[in-house]
């Protein structure tokens, strides 16, 4: 047993678990952030992608000591930093993956969303070919990726000042699902 | 849910550190960087280390920067991303970054090192698999039983080489250099593999990779690498070609190379590339490749076909990795002489 300190979400938290466990089972069954998905749990699916400082990295394959030092990002955190930087309503990502009904299941879009954000903190304008690259490492078992680009491509538009319409007009379908 | 047997870890911040705790734990202890191919094998139990040590926290390991007499030194924890996206690595060993950029998927190229990846331990798909799934078909020679699943009354392990890197460092004469408690050593990357899938490299238990040394390249160097896989993104390769092409100012190719993996045990040089491409001129870059080029890059694409193959160790039909063999080796040289690539299908 190891006494961690762990930089999750904007807080110092110290935190009690065995060596051999991985970031993914410190965050879900130490601190109950259960937003990060344990899918595969070896590396194929990206489904417990969170950041370490702004880098989107798979939970399952890191350990949790070697997340000390470094500050880690889950879904559960996207939103207050968002607020935190004076934004109003969801992180865009959010958002746009909300508004574009970018979900089925909804299992890979913790991963989904914050490889997106990591892309555009390092690519603010990424064409289609980039969102693709930099979402390559998120399954999405229900194949929902038409709408996944889709929502990205809306949180990039926005981020821009352009007022745009999701294809097909799915704007309208927030909340009634 | 996977879950890793138990160990201790241990996060040395030094060489000397790191070195002694793995002279002390002998066999029982185990290196990560990245932990990107570690870190599966312990979830499927392949592995079970007492202790673990850790690179991260040792300077030394980190960096790419070019020596005074020209050479290029990459840490042996430099990033796969930054070897993708590293301006010297990119013009001085083009078929490495490229290699590099098509490795698994974003999050594990930022994770993943260069060290980890030369290290790689041999894939098979009667292997990386769970304690559970290995049992139940009597596990193999590779580890725990005495079976062979692959060639039926074979006498040796066949799981293959699957490090995209080790290829192109292959055509580009790099050096890994060791740290142990024996001290150091440096060996040339072409003498670093044995054909042998249970273990396929020679490195002694507790020894470090330090850094990797790559000899200047020439002005008119010129590098590709080329990758089959089932999709476009995550996959090991089922296919890998690495093709160096050295053009003096005559424009004449002065050296050619070309190893392919993913095949065996260990990479493949397929050594005539030099005698057939040596002395031809490819032509312009942005144009149509010369003729003569062509024709002789046809007769190594069909001699690498020949030389080649492929057994159903690791996923893809091997029928089918046999016959990309030389539509890679064309299309790689073909990317090479352009001063383009990497070559892949998707
Ligand atoms: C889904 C998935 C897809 C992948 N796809 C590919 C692919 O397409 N191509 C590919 O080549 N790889 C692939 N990989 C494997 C892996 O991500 C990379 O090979 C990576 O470069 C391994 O580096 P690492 O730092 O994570 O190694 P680790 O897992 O940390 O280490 C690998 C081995 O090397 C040893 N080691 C590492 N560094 C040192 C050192 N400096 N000194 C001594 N010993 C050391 C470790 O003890 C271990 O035995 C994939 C992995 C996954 C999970
Ligand atoms: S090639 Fe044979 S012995 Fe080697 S890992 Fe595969 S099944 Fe096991
Ligand atoms: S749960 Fe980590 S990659 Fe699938
Ligand atoms: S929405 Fe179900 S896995 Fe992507």
């Amino acid at each position: 047993m190891r006494l961690l300190r762990l930089r999750v979400n904007g807080d110092v938290v110290p935190v009690a678990a065995p060596s051999h466990w991985t970031l993914l089972e410190v965050l879900r069954y130490r601190l109950g952030l259960t937003g990060s998905k344990q899918g595969c749990d070896k590396g194929d699916c990206g489904a417990c992608t969170v950041l370490l400082d702004k880098k989107p990295v798979l939970s399952c394959l890191t350990l949790a000591a070697l997340a000390e030092g470094h500050e880690v990002t889950t879904i559960e955190g996207l939103t207050p930093a968002h607020l935190r930087a004076g934004g109003r309503g969801a992180d865009p990502i959010q958002d746009a993956f909300d508004r574009c009904g970018a979900l089925q299941c909804g299992f890979c879009q913790p991963g989904m969303m914050l490889s997106a954000r990591a892309l555009l903190a390092k690519n603010p304008r990424p064409t289609r070919p980039e969102i693709q690259a930099a979402l390559a490492g998120n399954l999405c078992r229900c194949t929902g990726y038409t709408q996944i680009l889709e929502a990205v491509e809306l949180a990039v538009a926005e981020s821009g000042g352009a007022a745009v319409q999701p294809a097909d007009g799915r704007r309208g379908a927030r909340g009634a699902s | 849910m996977l879950r890793a047997p138990k160990f201790e870890l241990a996060t040395p911040t030094s060489l000397g550190e790191a070195i002694a705790l793995l002279a002390e734990a002998g066999p029982s202890g185990m290196v990560i960087a990245g932990g990107t191919d570690l870190m599966p094998n312990l979830k499927h139990e392949l592995f079970t280390p007492s202790l673990v040590v850790s690179l991260a926290r040792i300077p030394e390991l980190h960096g790419i920067r070019r020596a005074t007499d020209g050479s290029l030194v990459i840490g042996a924890m430099s990033s796969l991303e930054s070897i993708a996206e590293n301006a010297l690595v990119r013009e001085q060993a083009p078929a490495l970054a490229q290699a590099a950029s098509l490795i698994a998927g974003p999050q594990l190229r930022s994770m993943g090192t260069l060290g980890g990846n030369v290290l790689l331990d041999t894939r098979c798909q009667w292997y990386n698999q769970t304690y559970f799934w290995r049992e139940a078909l009597g596990f193999c020679l590779k580890k725990d039983g005495s079976k062979y699943h692959v060639v039926e009354g074979g006498a040796k392990c066949v799981a293959a080489a699957s490090n995209d890197s080790a290829p192109a460092l292959m055509t580009l004469d790099a050096e890994l250099g060791f740290e142990s408690a024996a001290g150091r050593r440096s060996v040339r990357i072409e003498e670093f593999w044995l054909a042998d899938g249970i273990f396929n490299k020679r490195h002694a238990q507790g020894e470090i990779l330090v850094e990797l040394t790559i000899p200047k390249t020439p002005a008119g160097h010129r590098g590709a690498y080329g990758k089959l896989r089932e999709r476009g993104s995550i996959d090991f390769p089922l296919l890998g070609v690495a093709a160096r092409l050295d053009v003096d100012d005559q424009g004449t190719v002065s050296r050619a190379d070309l190893v392919v993996t993913a095949l065996a045990a260990r990479p493949h040089r397929v050594t005539k590339a030099g005698e057939l491409l040596v002395g031809t001129r490819p032509g312009d870059p942005q144009g149509e490749l010369a003729a003569e080029f062509r024709a002789r890059l046809a007769e190594l694409a069909r001699l690498a076909h020949k030389q080649c193959h492929p057994l159903e160790n690791i996923p893809g039909d091997a029928a089918w990795r046999k016959a990309m063999v030389p539509v890679y080796v064309r299309r790689t040289f073909e990317a090479a002489a352009r001063r383009a690539g990497p070559v892949h299908h998707l």
